[in-house]
């Protein structure tokens, strides 16, 4: 990444920075690596495969975020990349997504059909954009849209987002600035 | 000790190392170039150049134990998992800061010319003549009509790509062809042209890669992960150019893992005999005898070593005495600047991944402009268009959002300056001996900010900005003045300046110490003062130069 890459980076990505990635500012503990391999169970796993794939479903031009194996994903940003209050903040997200659930459907998570799934993260998406716009310095992150930017950076930038979702070439070989695009012809990847 | 004997003595392998190298080499001199560092080999050691963005563990990003061993590497983007192994280590190789100073080292063969952002451009008169002008520290001894020869002598080795945008204080070189502007750039360039009457250029960036194959390398292939090293030596490290090329004459010796500490002075002929080596793996320490001398170990680091050397006769180090060694430490201060987005366009796309920006060369305190500051600033920036990361309003998440992101989104547009900072004596460096590295070496103290001219001048490159950009039609322009810490910028300049009079600089025209015409300090150390400018073109052009005058003064015998 050169200089240029990571200006516009850190602009466009949710128009903030990656979560974890300005702890050095704030002198945040480091995450608990011992405490997150024991949290992450295969069940979590499969948990956050769900909720990736209700975020970016299976479609008839791309596979979701399950096949991008989102959930171990996850996994190893929050357990490598996140600090201590952070790593406590997406673990709690988990039960509270599942309190969310079995508040609106009477149901856990696991347990709703696609439709209804797809309705609850709706919500949950609108809860966390609707606190982001009265958060101030220093607020903690929302669960949601850590598990939220998690999906998207995580399926854009795996084998199977970049090369099916998006046009992914190893070595273009040539630059053309300035060439037509037609509706529905999809971004390159990186 | 006849195998410690060679007729020159490079310190230090990066760019202008791996120029000085290659000119000595191919003037019939036996060659050792000592790198502090480990060994990178050319294509076989760019183990992370072929990977896909999948690869990466971390997709790139920096984990907590990354920030926690790289406490001033993490201060910008340089800290990355997929090139960590060659930035220096911040643990093994401390530095003190009475000042903040973000200093980013790269410690192995190739030093930054593997990680460079290979913008190239040459100064000029406005530059070099800049000092004397307004009694600025002191004036350079050099004339652009002296060195623009050896830019031309560079550049066609090197490949430098851009286009003869008739500039005169941004000379046209020997380049190879310019890549494309993208649509909204053209635009964007020909309403800035029209809207400042010509006053004011937005050129594709000069940069140091190979749009055409030349000899020994490939062509680029557009793939913008240089930083990872090029298997196509598709731009100019010392391993794809002048390694190669020194190696080719049989006189070369590389030595890695070679901390030079100090160079040998002989008080009575007043030349320097070699230098001394302490081996970073073994910590055995060995001597190298030369009659020639080339410090390339990059800005500070070469001024360290000076600062270390002849202590017997100038306790401050050999080149100290005129008491400008450590001084006049110059950056570029950047992080600030505009952006928005571009209406329309939206059957407009690129193929490739281009490894460049725009460049608006300096137009204030030019052609009758005056400020309240003095000198000037250049940006660099470009317009591309968003991707999955865009805001899509219709959609949150699912399927629909989904295929959204899966398109291109809207235009932008943004760009940041690069402004110069003058040469203030009392910005500068000198040896903290209360604190030592791993090896047990006295480590540098820096002591360098920015000062009322830097200040003003970045309330105009904010500005200016958002009215260029405004004027240029992009929608909701937003500036920004974020860090402007000196180190930034990655172009540490001066601590050894050259100049007319060996009472007040460390250098003379020819790079060559005062106090030991037999050694030669060729990277950032010698800048006289900044200019906007990427420097390292620069660096190029009075290396080779120097070495023309080193070897053509050895055979006069007044070495």
């Amino acid at each position: 990444m050169n200089r240029r890459d990571a200006l516009s980076r850190i602009t466009l990505i949710f128009g903030g920075t990656i979560i974890g990635a300005e702890a050095f500012l704030t002198g945040c503990q480091p995450g608990n690596k011992e405490l997150m391999t024991a949290e992450f169970n295969p069940e979590k796993i499969t948990f956050l495969d769900e909720v990736g794939e209700t975020i970016l479903p299976t479609t008839a031009s791309s596979p979701g975020a399950k096949e991008a194996k989102i959930g171990e994903f996850m996994q190893t940003i929050v357990t490598d990349c996140y600090t201590e209050d952070d790593q406590k903040i997406f673990m709690d997200g988990i039960g509270k997504l599942n309190k969310a659930a079995n508040d609106k459907f009477d149901g856990d998570f696991m347990e709703l059909d696609a439709s209804k799934r797809h309705d609850l993260l709706v919500a949950l998406d609108q809860e966390a954009k609707d606190y982001d716009k009265n958060r101030k310095e220093g607020d903690p992150n929302h669960y949601f849209s850590m598990v939220k930017q998690l999906t998207l950076w995580g399926y854009f930038t795996s084998e199977p987002g970049a090369t099916k979702a998006l046009r992914y070439v190893e070595t273009p070989g040539r630059y053309e600035g300035c060439i037509p695009y037609k509706k529905g012809d999809k971004a390159w990847a990186l | 000790m006849a195998e410690n004997n060679f007729d020159a003595i490079v310190v230090g392998s990066g760019i202008s190392g791996g120029w000085a190298a290659k000119e000595l080499c191919e003037k019939g001199l036996k060659v050792i170039m000592l790198e502090r560092g480990q060994n990178v080999e050319h294509v076989k050691d760019y183990v992370n150049a072929q990977k896909g963005p999948w690869e990466f563990e971390h997709r790139g990003s920096r984990t907590q134990k990354m920030i926690e061993d790289y406490p001033v590497l993490k201060r910008d983007y340089p800290l990355s998992e997929k090139n960590l192994d060659w930035w220096a280590s911040d643990k093994d190789c401390p530095y003190t800061e009475i000042k903040r100073f973000d200093w980013f080292r790269g410690y192995q063969v190739g030093g930054r010319s593997l990680l460079w952002g290979k913008q190239s451009y040459r100064m000029a008169d406005l530059d070099f003549e800049a000092n004397a002008k307004e009694e600025i520290a002191v004036d350079w001894p050099v004339r652009y009509k002296e060195i623009a020869p050896w830019y031309d002598y560079v550049e066609k080795f090197a490949g430098i790509s851009g286009n003869r945008d008739g500039i005169p204080h941004l000379p046209d070189g020997q380049f190879l062809p310019p890549m494309d502007l993208t649509c909204v750039e053209k635009d964007v360039a020909a309403r800035i042209k029209e809207q400042y009457k010509g006053n004011r250029h937005m050129i594709i960036g000069r940069v140091a890669h190979t749009t055409q194959q030349i000899p020994g390398r490939n062509q680029c292939q557009y793939r913008n992960k240089c930083s990872l090293g090029c298997p196509f030596g598709g731009y100019f490290s010392t391993q794809s150019s002048t390694l190669p090329a020194a190696v080719k004459t049989g006189n070369l010796t590389l030595r890695p893992w070679s901390i030079v500490t100090q160079i040998l002075y002989d008080k009575d002929k007043k030349r320097a005999t070699g230098v001394e080596v302490l081996d970073a793996e073994t910590n055995q320490t060995y001597v190298y005898n030369a009659k020639i001398v080339f410090l390339n170990a990059s800005t500070l680091n070469s001024t360290w070593i000076m600062m270390n050397s002849a202590t017997d006769v100038w306790p401050e180090g050999l080149g100290s005495s005129s008491g400008e060694l450590g001084h006049n430490l110059m950056d570029h201060h950047l992080g600030v600047g505009a952006g928005g987005w571009v209406e329309g366009y939206e059957d407009k796309y690129y193929y490739g991944r281009r490894p460049n920006g725009i460049y608006i060369p300096r137009y204030r305190n030019i052609n009758g402009d005056k400020r309240d500051y003095i000198r000037g600033f250049g940006y660099q920036g470009g317009a591309s268009r968003e991707n999955w990361s865009q805001n899509v309003a219709e959609y949150s998440i699912g399927a629909e959002f989904k295929e959204a992101l899966t398109e291109p989104g809207n235009w932008t547009m943004g760009m940041g300056g690069f402004g110069e900072i003058l040469p203030y004596h009392e910005n500068m460096v000198k040896l903290d001996k209360t604190k030592k590295d791993k090896w047990g070496l006295n480590v540098l103290a820096i002591d360098c900010e920015l000062k009322e001219n830097e200040l003003k001048m970045r309330k105009d490159m904010m500005s200016d900005a958002v009215e260029m950009l405004s004027l240029a039609g992009v929608k909701d322009v937003k500036g920004h003045d974020g860090d402007g810490t000196p180190g930034r910028g990655i172009h540490e300049m001066g601590t050894a300046r050259m100049g007319k009079d060996p009472k007040t600089s460390v250098l003379n025209k020819w790079n060559q110490v005062w106090d030991a015409p037999n050694v030669f300090v060729t990277d950032g150390s010698f800048m006289t003062s900044a200019a906007c400018q990427n420097p390292s073109l620069s660096y190029m052009a009075f290396t080779a130069r120097a070495v023309d005058h080193a070897v053509s003064e050895s055979k006069k015998m007044n070495l």
